[in-house]
């Protein structure tokens, strides 16, 4: 019995839209739980190969909703890319799954999507920066990527596609500081799995050539709340990530966000390419709700989550003391400022 | 003045006039939100002087970034 049977089944794919499916690549940007769960679908749905990205290890914070992964896992502090690699490997062996441990930077994003031209970008990264990366090296090949967040019970989803639709950037004209994450407000796993039902979909919508969703799709699993907004009307012709004349902001050094470590200092500094305009009152309110007691003067904030403290200035830049190793520091600083 | 803002009734403060009034009255930041009246979608840069009326039906979706 064919293992596909009841997906060719199903008319929209049929048999010629499974060969397809298998003879498309997918690369997924982050394997926490939208990629673990976006991966996994796709493998059970007999794609050809998914290379998965991932810079963090498995934590038994993880356990409750990143679907793929074990106690063996966290007690091991497996890479994710490695151990969803394993997972994914068992579950299907006819798909090729390629890890690749590390940041996911504009240099990498740029190189990769160059030389290896995927078909289909999932997004399941936990910020905008990388997002916004994202969507400039989606527009620099000519490659549709799929957007999709969620933090507490809501989630959300887009799809992209070059010379077609709105690009992110003219949805968001800039990058969002000081947001609500998944380590302020919590998650639950069944809004995740809503965003991923999304995200799927309309990739393997993609894959078979059919006609996607063009709509940014919203909803909160816990009130009930589901709607979808046409947005074709904001697509911008001055665009710098879409429009007649670009340049790819995101892929431009001055532009990314940097961290360095301030020498003897056990201190590392990062600075937002953006300054100057984070957003104090919902960052203090989501802090507080959490729980984290914040001490605040006119010119910074601070306040101690995992033994390290964190300083965030106005201007933008953020301290965090008590580490020097900026991988961790980035971690720290997209899991508690977005 | 009262509005159904994504599908709920809500009573509005008579302060709240437009839309930027109205996404400060929730708390969302402007620029990570979008905004649809009755079915039309709102240009960012007429946040600022769209009036918004008794009855209107308002979606607001605002972005965010975990996952």
């Amino acid at each position: 019995m064919n293992r596909y049977s009841r997906q060719q089944l199903f008319a929209p794919i049929g048999e010629k839209g499974q060969r397809y499916i298998r003879k498309k690549h997918v690369l997924i940007i982050g394997a926490g739980a939208l990629g673990a769960a976006n991966a996994e679908t796709l493998v059970r749905a007999g794609i050809g190969k998914i290379t998965i990205i991932d810079r963090d290890y498995v934590e038994w914070s993880n356990l409750q909703r990143q679907q793929l992964y074990t106690e063996d896992d966290a007690a091991k502090q497996l890479p994710k890319a490695i151990a969803a690699s394993v997972h994914l490997r068992a579950i299907n062996r006819d798909v090729v799954v390629e890890p690749i441990v590390a940041d996911a930077d504009a240099r990498l994003l740029d190189d990769f999507v160059a030389r290896e031209r995927p078909d289909i970008i999932l997004d399941s990264t936990d910020n905008f920066d990388v997002r916004m990366i994202i969507n400039d090296v989606s527009q620099k090949y000519d490659v549709p990527w799929i957007y999709g967040a969620c933090v507490g019970s809501y989630g959300l989803s887009y799809v992209i596609i070059p010379n077609e639709t709105p690009c992110l950037r003219c949805l968001l004209e800039e990058v969002p500081l000081g947001n609500a994450t998944c380590d302020t407000v919590g998650i639950i796993s069944p809004v995740v799995h809503m965003v991923v039902a999304h995200q799927t979909v309309e990739a393997l919508k993609i894959c078979v050539h059919a006609q996607v969703n063009r709509k940014l799709v919203s909803f909160d699993i816990w009130q009930g709340q589901y709607r979808m907004i046409d947005v074709h009307k904001l697509k911008k012709d001055d665009c710098p990530s879409c429009g007649k004349t670009r340049t790819y902001p995101a892929l431009q050094y001055e532009n990314e966000t940097k961290f360095a470590v301030l020498c003897g200092r056990e201190t590392v500094q990062i600075r937002p390419a953006r300054r100057g305009e984070r957003e104090w009152t919902t960052l203090l309110l989501f802090l507080e709700k959490c729980g984290i007691q914040v001490e605040q003067n006119d010119y910074l904030c601070s306040f101690t989550v995992d033994g390290r403290r964190f300083v965030v200035f106005s201007d933008g830049r953020v301290f965090i003391h008590g580490t020097n190793d900026i991988q961790e520091a980035k971690r720290l600083y997209y899991q508690y400022l977005g | 003045m009262r509005c159904i803002i994504n599908g709920e009734t809500i009573h509005l403060p008579s302060h709240v006039s437009t839309v930027a009034q109205l996404l400060h009255h929730f708390h969302i930041h402007k620029k990570i939100a979008i905004v649809e009246i009755n079915m039309h979608i709102v240009p960012k840069e007429d946040y600022e002087h769209t009036a918004i009326a008794d009855g209107d039906r308002i979606e607001i979706v605002h972005f965010v970034g975990g996952g």
